[in-house]
């Protein structure tokens, strides 16, 4: 039993905050969200070419730096704590894990563009009227002249303004919750058929309602039987959100002792009032039992299916519940200020708010667990 | 970074729990499944056969009985004691005072006492608390008189756990009247059987007598049963706050509790309609079955960080604050479970007497007294609210 980083992954993590540091202060950070394109290409180009670490999960043999799950998560924390909105967790990590999976020639090429780069995923799951299951999907995958055509309206698709191809969610076969017919297919951005509709979203990346009629889709793996490989593939990225999350928490917390150190009321400072240091303990208790249920998730990526599922499930349903706490926290101690768009502090409460729901609220995974229950 | 354990800590869990399902007394678990406290003898049978094994003392240099055992190891036994629902090796002996005394004591009172806690032939009581001294300890009152070669002690203790058993008490007393609070203290070694000592019980809510007021009259304690300098019993007292934590988060006992309560909500309830299939019941059970996990998972990572020669300081305060408040949670859901059929007064003490069956619903004896009973969890050790006042100064800079 060991939870400590390697020297290797150590380093990974130096590099990948001086990055962050150097590119990324809060300053740049909002003015790009108020730019027109609302990201930066050049940094995504800088994390590919400057430091490497879009093959952070990769084998050497693929090009990449030859971690996993682990390098994933240091990233992802960093990410987390710079509040970065560009689709490492869309692009490296659940399509990453796809691409991994599904092994061929093709995937090899696809992981390569990734790692260079040139290609950046966006992930097309949720519909209007579905959530979180994976297997409500309403979208329709058919074969025609030896090509799937996807037909179907995908909403709050992340990223999705930056992708090159999106990562869509579609059923060849079977009724609308069955696992049976569901696959992942890789689609074009700006191909025949694919429409976006885009939009801002509350924590500052950009998202799109994209309608899909006919658009050709390439299956990631066998067409209408790849559930079990999307599920996979999307515990990765939960538990990668877990470690995003992580990072966002110990910033509003640090933030939070510093401001209630610096800000004086009634001739002290308030971090003198027991009530409020209780609230501030509560919360770092809250964020160091998130960081254990993200270690153990994402040590638990590579066990039997069960075991994942309850691992990265009980993570996110911790760590859901811990951003909301931490981060209602943050904002009720600032006062004031924390009302305010100036401060960083909101803009990490807007993110942590939405972290919790993506790829699946609390109660969700909730239910994935009671699933796990009942099926033994 | 891996979860496993390696495959030699492995075997000595297997070793271990071998031992206990070996080696623990059947008549001393029968008393326990049929509600029956426990009485002196019983806990020290226990004691004397995991002495006899050489594990009273895991935590204790070598040369003084102990193990060598890793942290892991010190976890793995902790744990294993946990899950097999042991009577408890008595703390106040093997992880209070014995420390203190292999610390800070004399040669002659490590040869005089040591040995016989490790053994198991002395039970010790903590005589700390008072009645105005309780997370202010230091503003305690009983005083200790010197006369020559002897110390006159006057004063009362309160909340003294199993004082009724003590043959032994170590007690803070202060020495210097006129130093300032932590100044004038000092740390005494009682006769529990000396003239002038009166242990009285303190029943509690649900029932038991687990706690006591003792009260010393011109009680004589020989000078040399006084541990470390005169005045400078604090310093012993405060080395206890950092002294052995295995099994402080009490993972295991929360794990055996959730699986009693899975059994419970299984049977509670018209056939089909069970508690277990409630899916509100049902959540609150994945929600604190999910913060357990989260406990025991940061619970390792201060081990692998002790093993790892950095041995984490008063962030163990958090396993205290979670590691009661879900066990609290537990017994919370427990009653919960029973609602009203909980409410029968049978004391643990004589609910054997009606026998199991007398009972229209026999999982619910002592449930409401077990709910009752634990509410010490978050008062005793350092009140939660002081763990967490330890907690915003140590590691928030509050």
């Amino acid at each position: 039993m060991d939870f400590n980083f390697t020297a290797e992954q150590q380093m990974l993590r130096d590099t990948v905050a001086r990055y962050f540091a150097d590119h990324y202060d809060f300053g740049q950070r909002q003015a790009m969200v108020r730019s027109a394109a609302g990201w930066r290409p050049g940094v995504w180009r800088g994390l590919a070419a400057d430091i490497g670490v879009l093959g952070a999960p990769f084998s050497e043999a693929l090009g990449g730096l030859g971690g996993g799950a682990i390098e994933n998560l240091v990233v992802m924390e960093e990410i987390g704590r710079a509040l970065v909105i560009e689709p490492y967790l869309d692009t490296v990590v659940l399509g990453g894990a796809l691409l991994r999976r599904w092994n061929t020639p093709r995937a090899h090429e696809l992981i390569g563009q990734v790692i260079a780069g040139e290609a950046r995923f966006a992930f097309a799951q949720l519909e209007p009227g579905s959530a979180y299951d994976l297997a409500d999907v309403g979208t329709v995958a058919a074969a025609s002249g030896g090509e799937w055509r996807i037909s179907g309206l995908k909403d709050a698709v992340r990223g999705a303004p930056f992708a090159t191809h999106l990562i869509v969610t579609a059923r060849t076969d079977g009724g609308r919750h069955d696992r049976d017919g569901v696959s992942a297919f890789l689609v074009t951005c700006g191909a025949a058929g694919v429409s976006l509709r885009e939009y801002p979203t509350v924590d500052g990346s950009r998202a799109a309602d994209i309608r899909f009629e006919g658009a050709v889709g390439e299956p990631i793996g066998e067409a209408g039987r790849g559930f079990a490989l999307l599920e996979a593939a999307v515990d990765e990225g939960v538990a990668a959100l877990c470690a995003e999350a992580v990072g966002v928490m110990r910033r509003l917390l640090s933030d939070t002792v510093e401001y209630t150190k610096q800000r004086r009321q009634f001739d002290a400072p308030i971090a003198a009032n027991q009530a409020l240091q209780h609230r501030m303990v509560d919360m770092y208790i809250a964020v160091e039992q998130a960081v254990s249920m993200t270690y153990m998730a994402t040590l638990k990526l590579d066990r039997p299916a069960q075991e994942r599922i309850r691992a990265v499930a009980a993570a996110k349903v911790q760590v859901g519940k811990a951003l909301r706490f931490v981060g209602q926290g943050a904002i009720q101690l600032h006062g004031g200020m924390g009302m305010t768009n100036e401060l960083a502090i909101s803009h990490y409460f807007k993110r942590a708010t939405m972290l919790e729901s993506q790829l699946g609220s609390v109660d969700h995974h909730a239910a994935r667990i009671e699933q796990c229950d009942a099926a033994n | 970074m891996q979860l496993e354990f390696t495959p030699e800590e492995l075997a000595f869990r297997d070793q271990v729990r071998a031992f206990i399902a070996d080696k623990y007394p059947a008549q001393v678990r029968a008393k326990q499944d049929a509600g029956i406290e426990l009485a002196k003898d019983d806990y020290l049978l226990w004691h004397r056969i995991v002495a006899k094994q050489g594990w009273s003392v895991p935590g204790w240099p070598v040369e003084y009985g102990g193990t060598g055992w890793s942290a892991t190891e010190r976890h793995i036994w902790a744990e294993e004691l946990q899950r097999a629902d042991t009577a408890p090796i008595i703390a106040f002996s093997t992880n209070l005072v014995g420390p203190v005394i292999y610390t800070f004591g004399t040669p002659e009172q490590k040869a005089r006492f040591l040995p016989r806690i490790v053994a198991g032939d002395d039970w010790w009581c903590q005589g700390y608390s008072e009645p105005g001294a309780g997370s202010d300890l230091a503003s305690l009152q009983t005083r200790a008189a010197r006369e020559g070669d002897h110390y006159i002690v006057n004063g009362q203790k309160t909340w003294t756990t199993l004082a009724q058993h003590a043959d032994w008490g170590f007690f803070l007393v202060r020495t210097d009247p006129s130093a300032r609070k932590q100044a004038g203290i000092s740390f005494l070694l009682i006769d529990m059987q000396s003239p002038g000592v009166t242990v009285r019980p303190i029943i509690t809510l649900d029932g038991a007598h687990e706690v006591n007021e003792v009260w010393l009259e011109d009680v004589k304690v020989p000078v040399e049963n006084r541990v470390y300098e005169e005045n400078k019993g604090w310093t012993c007292a405060k080395m206890l706050l950092a002294h052995e934590r295995s099994g402080i988060a009490l993972v295991a006992h929360s794990k055996v509790a959730l699986g009693k309560l899975r059994k419970l909500a299984a049977t509670v309830g018209p056939p089909g309609r069970r508690l277990a299939d409630d899916p509100i019941f049902r959540r609150k059970l994945t929600e604190i079955e999910v913060e357990l996990t989260a406990l025991e998972y940061t619970e390792l990572r201060f081990l692998a960080a002790e093993n790892a020669g950095k041995a984490p300081g008063v962030e163990v305060s958090m396993l205290k604050i979670r590691g009661t408040e879900i066990h609290q949670r537990m017994n919370e859901l427990a009653l919960e479970a029973l609602g009203s059929h909980a409410s029968l007064r049978v004391s643990r003490a004589t609910a054997h007497e009606l026998g199991a069956d007398a009972v229209a619903v026999p999982g619910a004896i002592g449930v409401a007294d077990t709910y009752f009973n634990m509410r010490k969890l978050s008062i005793f050790g350092g009140s939660n609210e002081i763990q967490r006042n330890i907690l915003a100064k140590a590691v928030l800079g509050l």
